[in-house]
């Protein structure tokens, strides 16, 4: 197990530098980001080769490269072009996404596996045909429009919660993004826990707890749903990612500093080291989720077993 | 334990709902209520962007950063929010006797906000600190007509000075600038907060300036938290006489326009000074009226590359002049941009007032849509070069995609030919910047200008003057360059006035821009607010707003 962990350790360097440098290319292509610092003029060159300088933009892209990874590597993502260092803004928007995502997840993990579990023993009853219709409805429309209708609804038109969150985003102004952040996983998660129950419930090992005179109850939770959750849960975790990077929306739905706005405003500026570095984390987290899935196959799934 | 979580979350959830129902109805009804989503008595809400550049005078050259600066410092002149008209404000006199040299003497009992006085040391330090290149001031072309500039802010190298040679302090409140050329409206030029004094803290400990600008204005920072919020309050040392009307002001940061006005709708802000482009259409009936359309110093014309042979001839005039012709601004002013822009007639902006310039209808006819004598005139002209024209932006922000098709639509339509004119969009801003800076432009292209100041020269200047810093179009005309030197020399503003105005017909001659639409600033508030106005730059006077 510790060998294992070790070399999908060792397995994510490759990746993250090919990711990073990809990312870094990108960004880079895309223009020279001087030109947009001076609104609708010409730049006034000798400032605009200052600025070049400072942020090394000066230089061959490789070179840029190799130069921003040595820092990152001393802990210093460089600055933002407004003079704010990334790590500042790193640090106050990955606790808001944080807390975003997981509240997320909570909702897809016990909304979506509940109604799972009973559209699952329910096959064909007008309860399973109830939720997979709602299910196919949430799918189908996206998320700034359920998002921005939600706003609108409980925010303006009823007056239930106020419309933008506070910059702080304490855990309960964040339920409703949460709620529409989730949505669309959750409309999955429900579908996914269904179709796997579904084909265990038939399975020879329920057939035998049952035969061993179980409570139904216990041969749901114990036998049943531990088995089927395995595709639930490597959906979960790549979901962990999606949620964070698929934010981005939500959060400006909302108005929630967290990490979509950050990159949005880093994309929007050109600002190659916001969002270098912030899709630097989320590969990391990205990666590590993945992991963490991988090891929980084996907790779910006895037979699942790592040298 | 899960189930134990989701009580209390679900408990407080309520709890909030039920705050911000008691503060909706407390903003409504006029008492006060503090809390997260509530407002402090007396406190203007509103909307606000995280700033590009840090707040600093001669960094800033967007409006949010610019609405800080608007409301924590003063320069020696203002701009009347009404007539845009620059009028004393630090400054009690600026005299000249050659347009070139100027005495500026300075009211005394002005103060920053940290009760250090504001001396003539405080201006000169301040613009000789944002001259300097290796400072890396973005508006620091300000400071291009005062002496000495070319060796501060060299266009290659290091600076061989540190200070302006211009630049004079004579005593405590007085001292002189020498510009490099005679220049008669200059001193109206300095109402633009790139002029704003700057007290020592700036200098000595220029991190914890950023983190709290202190200035001489109305109203001083009391805290602010970088992409969040900045709190202001009155400043109990302001001299000048626009005291502010409420207690003092909290800029909320929003990542979306539309959430901005959607907390608007929900009484959670008052001032929003960006509207989403979705919501101009219902904005006003949303508002009941609370909506604010007004010009702005900003205009959009279509350039031609003047650099290309192909259009240097006298024929090439005609064609453009067609091409002016075949667009019918009134259709796209009204259809894309509902009201939002009016179309141009001059290549000044109304901002300027009469008085100041601004001269509707001076483009003639050729600004007036009339497809007959747009076939016409290009058909005189010889055609359109190879039978084609492209139509060149960036497409990254405003609405830039769609008023081209119109306008490219309102071409071939004139002309009778479906692909005569087509569009060329340029995904980023910054892309296009450097293909217009590299003279790769083929055909036409887009060219908004913002106003630095409100002044004609402004319009003028920067944009035809031969080899000028936005001359996009690489135009050049002996006799504008002379009309254009005459007016800086001219001893009156009227004379002045009447020499760009001569140049601006000039210029339409050959006319190698096709004003397009002048911009409007647009706003909206709550009920809870009145007296709201926008100033020529489309920031909101917030000296002057009142809370119910």
């Amino acid at each position: 197990m510790g060998r294992y962990v070790i070399r999908r350790l060792l397995q994510m360097i490759p990746v993250f530098i090919g990711t990073t440098f990809l990312i870094f290319v990108m960004v880079y292509a895309v223009g020279d980001p001087v030109n947009a610092m001076f609104g609708e003029r010409a730049p006034d060159p000798a400032t605009a080769e200052q600025l070049r300088a400072e942020f090394n933009l000066d230089k061959p892209v490789w070179q840029q490269y190799v130069l921003y990874m040595g820092k990152i590597f001393s802990g210093d993502f460089g600055n933002a072009f407004n003079g704010r260092p990334v790590t500042e803004l790193m640090a106050t928007a990955f606790p808001i996404t944080i807390r975003l995502t997981l509240l997320a997840v909570v909702f897809e993990i016990i909304v979506g596996i509940v109604l799972g579990v009973i559209t699952g023993l329910r096959r064909g009853r007008p309860v399973d045909s109830g939720v997979l219709m709602m299910t196919l409805v949430v799918i189908s429309v996206p998320t700034f429009v359920t998002g921005t209708l939600a706003q609108y609804l409980l925010g303006v038109k009823w007056g239930w919660i106020a419309p933008a969150v506070s910059p702080a985003a304490p855990a309960g102004e964040l339920l409703l993004p949460a709620l529409v952040l989730a949505l669309v996983s959750l409309a999955y998660v429900t579908r996914l826990t269904r179709t796997s129950i579904a084909e265990n419930a038939r399975a020879d090992y329920v057939r035998t707890a049952v035969a061993k005179g179980l409570s139904r109850g216990r041969v749901t939770v114990r036998h049943l749903l531990r088995n089927s959750l395995i595709p639930v849960v490597t959906f979960l975790g790549t979901d962990v990612g999606n949620l964070m990077a698929g934010a981005l929306v939500t959060e400006r739905i909302f108005n929630i500093q967290g990490v979509g706005f950050q990159l949005w405003q880093g994309i929007v500026r050109q600002n190659s080291p916001t969002v270098v570095g912030f899709v630097t984390i989320l590969v990391i987290v990205f990666l590590l989720a993945n992991l963490l899935v991988d090891l929980l196959y084996a907790v779910l799934d006895p037979r699942i077993r790592y040298a | 334990m899960r189930g134990a979580t989701r009580t209390t979350m679900t408990r407080r959830a309520l709890a909030a709902a039920g705050a911000v129902a008691l503060t909706a109805t407390a903003c409504g009804g006029g008492s006060t209520a503090s809390g997260g989503a509530g407002a402090q008595s007396g406190v203007v809400r509103a909307f606000w962007t995280d700033p590009q550049h840090p707040v600093e005078p001669a960094n800033t050259n967007e409006v949010q950063g610019g609405k800080v600066l608007d409301m924590i410092s003063r320069g020696l002149m203002k701009y009347n929010p009404t007539t845009g008209k620059a009028e004393n404000a630090v400054a009690e006199s600026i005299e000249t006797d050659d347009q070139q040299n100027f005495t500026i003497k300075l009211e005394k009992g002005w103060k920053f906000s940290d009760g250090t006085p504001v001396t003539a040391k405080s201006f000169v330090d301040a613009w000789n600190y944002g001259a300097l290149v290796t400072n890396k001031q973005v508006n620091s072309y300000f400071f291009q007509y005062i002496e000495g500039y070319e060796d501060v802010h060299p266009e290659k190298g290091k600076p061989k000075a540190k200070k302006l040679a211009g630049l004079k302090v004579q005593d405590d409140h007085t001292f002189t600038v020498k510009l490099n050329q005679k220049f008669s409206l200059w001193p109206q030029t300095l109402g633009y907060s790139a002029y704003a004094p700057l007290p020592k803290s700036f200098f000595t400990d220029h991190d914890a300036w950023l983190t709290k600008p202190v200035g001489n204005g109305p109203y001083k920072v009391d805290s602010y938290t970088k992409g969040q919020s900045m709190k202001l309050s009155r400043n109990k040392y302001y001299a000048g006489e626009d005291k502010p009307q409420n207690k003092g002001v909290e800029l909320k940061v929003y990542t979306d326009q539309n959430t901005g006005y959607t907390d608007l709708q929900a009484g959670n802000l008052d001032v929003v000074d960006e509207l989403p482009a979705g919501q101009l259409k219902n904005a006003k009936r949303d508002l009941e009226g609370r909506y604010i359309n007004q010009p702005a110093g900003i205009t959009q014309t279509i350039s031609f590359p003047m650099y290309d042979k192909k259009w240097q001839s006298k024929k090439a005039a005609m064609v453009r002049r067609g091409l002016s012709r075949a667009i019918d601004r009134k259709e796209v002013t009204e259809k894309i941009y509902h009201g939002t822009r009016e179309p141009a007639t001059d290549l000044t902006s109304p901002v300027l007032k009469t008085s100041g310039g601004y001269k509707p209808g001076l483009c003639g006819d050729a600004c007036e849509y009339d497809p007959k004598a747009a076939r016409k005139l290009i058909k005189q002209g010889g055609g359109l070069p190879g039978g084609k024209i492209t139509l060149t932006s960036n497409v990254d922000t405003g609405s830039h995609r769609q008023w081209m098709e119109a306008v490219c639509n309102s071409i071939n339509r004139a002309l009778g030919k479906n692909n005569a004119c087509t569009i060329n969009p340029v995904p980023t801003f910054s892309k296009f910047r450097s293909d217009i800076s590299d003279k790769k432009m083929k055909g036409m292209f887009r060219t908004g200008w913002q106003m630095d100041y409100p002044l004609i020269q402004n319009f003028i200047q920067p944009i035809y003057y031969t080899d000028a810093s936005s001359n996009d179009s690489g135009f050049s005309d002996p006799q504008v360059d002379k009309l254009i030197d005459q007016a800086n020399a001219a001893t009156d503003e009227k004379s002045a006035v009447r020499l760009f105005q001569q140049a601006e017909k000039r210029i339409l001659e050959t006319f190698p821009a096709i004003p397009l639409w002048y911009q409007n600033g647009n706003a909206g508030y709550s009920s809870r607010v009145s007296n709201v106005k926008l100033n020529p730059f489309s920031v909101p006077v917030f000296t002057d707003i009142k809370v119910k």
